[in-house]
């Protein structure tokens, strides 16, 4: 059976766990789409600590006989697993974002520097020889 | 009809050379217009190609070559060429040898044509041990997986047609793209085909692929190729034109 005090700490941990996200939401510091797998990791170790008899159930299954806290932390490292997975995938997204951005900045870059030049040829165009000089 | 062909030229700080690329593609044929992709250098690259007459579009930071000679692409597209050639910023490519590329494009019988060093058996090119057993690996397994003979996949010396301009600018790998690039060539069933060329030793610089690198080098394009021929493409294969 799990101790109590265990279940406690793990509760509390937990809950801190869904207050802080909550909090960064509110501060506008998370994004909701980012703060949704912390919260399915808080609230299901919130779960497995507070429902006791779930856990020592859940163990059994998985055939843990000695120490049933042993499933919440293996839930905790699961769920740390998928969100750096997660943050992998995004952080693959945001690479290709920047690449195809520094393209597109580059590209208008090379037009703007091009109206430019005609520009400054048609100004010159008054004054063949100034033009002349330039193109030398 | 005459086409208007662009050479696409990457280049990161090869302000020594990148003036005599430009002016050798003038001397070959004046009336292609050159692009220099200056992929973040801390040198002197994008003036000295200005200076020699090309046009230059600066990436703002490194991304590396794939993505530089994808902004080549992409900047063919926009300005509506109907040929694109790639050509090392470095000289090693020989600009003399454009036309041989060209030729296959202007009787449309090939969308991509790619210089291959080993295309002719009695090439001069004689690259050391290592980087020649790393080459043959991907010429027959690109080869294997194509159902076409190709010899020389890491050859950036390429000249494209607008529907292979289309598919690259939209769709190009990115660390070491020639081998990946080629898979993806053959998935949209774009016709490829080889013409023989000679490689110039390179004149300034040393070639960014050392020989500590290249057993690296070689695991990661593998794994890069069988990715590459299960990965879903952002342009579906069935339709690649635009």
């Amino acid at each position: 059976m799990t101790p109590v005090r265990i279940s406690i700490a793990a509760g509390v941990g937990a809950a801190l766990l869904i207050l802080l996200v909550l909090e960064l939401i509110r501060g506008r510091r998370l994004k909701e789409r980012y703060a949704l797998l912390w919260l399915v990791t808080g609230l299901v170790l919130l779960v497995l600590s507070i429902w006791r008899g779930g856990l020592n159930t859940i163990a059994g299954w998985l055939g843990v006989q000695g120490y049933p806290p042993a499933i919440l932390f293996a839930a905790a490292i699961m769920f740390v697993i998928a969100v750096l997975l997660h943050y992998s995938t995004v952080l693959s997204r945001l690479t290709d974002d920047n690449v195809l951005l520094a393209q597109e900045v580059a590209l208008l870059r090379a037009r703007l520097d091009a109206l430019e030049r005609h520009e400054t040829a048609d100004d010159a165009a008054t004054e063949p020889q100034a033009a002349e000089r330039r193109a030398g | 009809m005459t086409q208007r062909i662009v050479a696409v030229v990457p280049a990161y700080d090869e302000e020594a050379a990148i003036g005599a690329v430009v002016a050798e593609i003038h001397a070959v044929d004046p009336a292609i217009d050159v692009v220099v992709v200056d992929d973040g250098s801390t040198d002197a690259t994008a003036e000295a190609a200005v200076a020699a007459g090309a046009a230059v579009v600066r990436l703002p930071f490194n991304l590396g070559i794939g993505a530089a000679v994808q902004t080549g692409f992409r900047y063919a597209l926009e300005r509506g060429y109907d040929v694109a050639v790639r050509l090392d910023g470095d000289g090693q490519h020989d600009a003399a040898e454009l036309q041989k590329l060209l030729e296959p494009l202007g009787r449309d019988e090939a969308d991509v044509v790619t210089g291959s060093r080993f295309r002719d058996e009695e090439g001069s090119y004689r690259p050391p041990l290592g980087r020649r057993l790393g080459i043959t690996w991907f010429a027959k397994l690109v080869s294997l997986l194509s159902g076409q003979r190709v010899t020389d996949t890491t050859s950036g010396f390429q000249a494209l047609n607008r529907r292979a301009i289309a598919l690259f600018a939209r769709d190009y790998p990115s660390d070491y793209p020639e081998v990946e690039a080629t898979v993806l060539l053959i998935k949209h069933r774009l016709r490829l085909v080889e013409v023989p060329v000679t490689m110039r030793e390179r004149e300034h610089g040393s070639s960014s692929i050392t020989v500590v690198r290249s057993v690296y080098y070689a695991f990661k394009v593998t794994l890069a190729l069988l990715v590459a021929m299960a990965r879903r493409y952002a342009v579906p294969a069935e339709e690649p034109h635009r």
